[in-house]
């Protein structure tokens, strides 16, 4: 049982920080290896705040979601807007760029060292029940991340801004005809996917660590998610989350000599039986 | 009856070599003799070189996007070192098994690959070349595990010369082995094979129309490309005389497609370009400063992608064609 609660809760952490991958990657159709860098950018504004100014805990996550989309819209409206017309190996090549340039830039300011971050008193300890130990702040990851899931959505399907959206992605010419702003809605998606993703990286510091290599460490899983869980859909991110969290922690709990072996070999068979992802939708190109 | 025959002039033209080439062809030679004492670092040159252009073959001329390429770079090293670790030194014979590994697993996964678009390709290629690093990451008995695969010792080449410890050796191999692969890849690309794999990358719906059987000819391909990354890999381990971890790495496969698009894809000179401007300016900068190296390395790339798409070859094509223009006139 606690392996299980344990692996929900890294699922759930999974699907917070890639579900802003899920945003940008599936609903704008660009594939975005740097989510891992906005996620890092969240990171380090969450522990610079709380150690270096005192924020509280609760305070920093939203500042680091800002802040982060704050980076996102810059990068978005300088350079990311000019690439959402190309191919998908250069859109890819871009991004790898801009993952080195951020890990320097991290090594540059913050040094190689893992970030430490001692988490509010109210959020540590644990819950004990007969057979389940829950740790309090996985509890709130997963309290966070079905929030987040159901809120994510409503806004996708269920407010005139998700129509919009869906509208500028699946048909820019007709969305322009019909007088909705594509480049403000991208710009406003985008911001919020890298929102997202600084939140995510803010959240796990206290499980995954936080040093320079984090972009590259977990780019993976990040891509792992979306792809599984097919683009564009946030109930699959969170499904192909839930699933991968429960099999790694699985995995290295009961195979520790197996190792995150498990990981990729189940994505491998689940892209190889289903290649548009679990809740895929039509391929927008 | 009258059957209208294609002018097949230019194509044929495209084939024959150009004198440019030639002289190309004596860099390495210059090298030697200019550079005496970094053999090692041309060596290492010329394996990136012959890995590029495997990447070469499979994305620049076929389209195939793989973000896990050094997974055959891998296989052919750990090959190559397995057998000459186990007392079977002698290189060709190392080349030859390497390569016969690599295109098994590259011909197998061709088929993984093969299916869905390029967000599930650059997944797949990247999963497998994950779960191959995993296993020798896990296999610390067979691969060594993260201290790298040691006791690699080889037989002189064709029984007659020694690997020293100068590189001289070493050089020559490789650069020889790089001269005969890259003919091949010559060939190929010129053949109605290569024709046809230009084909399916520009136009992946009318080719079928035309009689060419797409999924077979991309899995040939990938193959081929399998099999070069793995002689690569192979000649990575006999000249080093060590195999490291990081072969199978993701910032391996990475850094590849940076260097290749840096020289410029779909051209094999740009393979080769690439890795010889890569890998200098990588020794230069990175003595001056490692960090920084990074940061411009990602720099470079954005700027590539923004502005220069078809890299340093194709830099040189619209500065001839230029050129020719201005002597018209």
């Amino acid at each position: 049982m606690t392996v299980i609660f344990d692996g929900i809760a890294s699922g759930m952490l999974l699907f917070l920080i890639s579900v802003g991958l899920s945003v940008t990657l599936g609903l704008m159709n660009f594939i975005n290896l740097a989510h891992g860098a906005f996620a890092m950018v969240g990171g380090y504004v969450c522990v610079s705040l709380l150690n270096k100014m005192g924020v509280p805990f609760l305070a920093a996550l939203p500042l680091a979601a800002l802040a982060t989309a704050a980076v996102g819209v810059v990068l978005e409206r300088t350079l990311y807007c000019r690439l959402y017309a190309a191919t998908h190996l250069d859109q890819v090549l871009f991004s790898i760029g801009l993952v080195f340039m951020s890990i320097a830039t991290a090594h540059y300011f913050f040094g190689a060292q893992q970030q430490p971050l001692t988490l509010p008193d109210f959020l540590q300890g644990q819950i004990n029940l007969p057979g389940l130990d829950m740790g309090i702040y996985r509890l709130f990851l997963i309290v966070l991340g079905l929030a987040i899931a159901f809120g994510l959505q409503r806004l996708v399907s269920g407010t005139r801004f998700g129509a919009r959206l869906r509208a500028s992605v699946d048909n820019p010419r007709a969305a322009r005809g019909v007088g909705i702003n594509v480049e403000r809605i991208f710009t406003l998606t985008f911001a919020l996917g890298s929102a997202l993703a600084g939140l995510g990286g803010a959240l796990g510091v206290e499980m995954l660590g936080l040093d320079p290599g984090f972009p590259v460490k977990y780019i993976v899983y990040f891509l792992i998610v979306v792809a599984v869980g097919g683009s564009g859909s946030i109930t699959g991110s969170l499904v192909a989350a839930l699933i991968l969290g429960v099999a790694d922690v699985a995995g290295k709990y009961y195979l520790p000599q197996v190792g995150a072996f498990v990981i990729y070999a189940i994505m491998v068979l689940m892209l190889i039986v289903r290649p548009q992802g679990l809740f895929g939708r039509r391929l927008a190109r | 009856m009258n059957v209208p025959t294609l002018d097949l002039t230019p194509l044929r033209r495209a084939d024959r070599w150009h004198p440019a080439e030639w002289v190309f062809w004596l860099l390495p030679v210059a090298a030697y003799f200019i550079f005496p004492n970094n053999l090692v670092l041309l060596t290492q040159i010329t394996i990136t070189a012959l890995f590029c252009l495997s990447l070469d073959l499979i994305l620049g001329y076929a389209g195939i996007v793989s973000l896990g390429h050094a997974a055959f770079f891998g296989i052919g090293a750990y090959a190559a070192g397995l057998l000459s670790a186990h007392g079977f030194g002698d290189p060709l014979m190392g080349l030859v098994v390497a390569a016969l590994v690599s295109a098994l697993v590259g011909y197998l996964t061709s088929f993984l690959v093969l299916r869905g678009a390029d967000l599930t390709r650059l997944m797949v290629t990247l999963g497998v070349s994950m779960m191959l690093y995993e296993i020798a990451n896990k296999l610390t008995f067979i691969t060594g595990g993260v201290d790298g695969l040691q006791g690699i010792e080889m037989k002189p080449l064709f029984g007659q010369f020694e690997f020293d410890l100068y590189g001289k050796t070493a050089y020559w191999y490789a650069v020889a082995v790089l001269f005969v692969l890259f003919w091949v890849a010559r060939r190929l690309v010129h053949s109605p094979f290569g024709l046809s794999l230009k084909g399916i990358r520009l136009n992946v719906g009318r080719m079928p129309a035309i009689g060419a059987p797409v999924n077979a000819r991309l899995s040939a391909v990938y193959t081929i490309g399998a099999i070069y990354a793995g002689v690569a890999g192979a000649l990575l381990a006999q000249t080093t005389q060590f195999v490291a971890l990081d072969v199978l790495s993701f910032n391996r496969s990475a850094e590849l497609m940076l260097i290749l698009v840096l020289g410029g894809s779909g051209s094999l000179y740009g393979a080769l370009v690439g890795a010889i401007l890569f890998m200098a300016a990588h020794h230069l900068l990175s003595d001056i400063n490692p960090e920084y190296w990074q940061f411009w390395l990602g720099a470079l790339l954005i700027l590539i992608v923004l502005f220069a798409r078809d890299g340093v070859m194709g830099a040189l094509r619209r500065l001839r064609t230029a050129l020719g223009k201005g002597s018209k006139k």
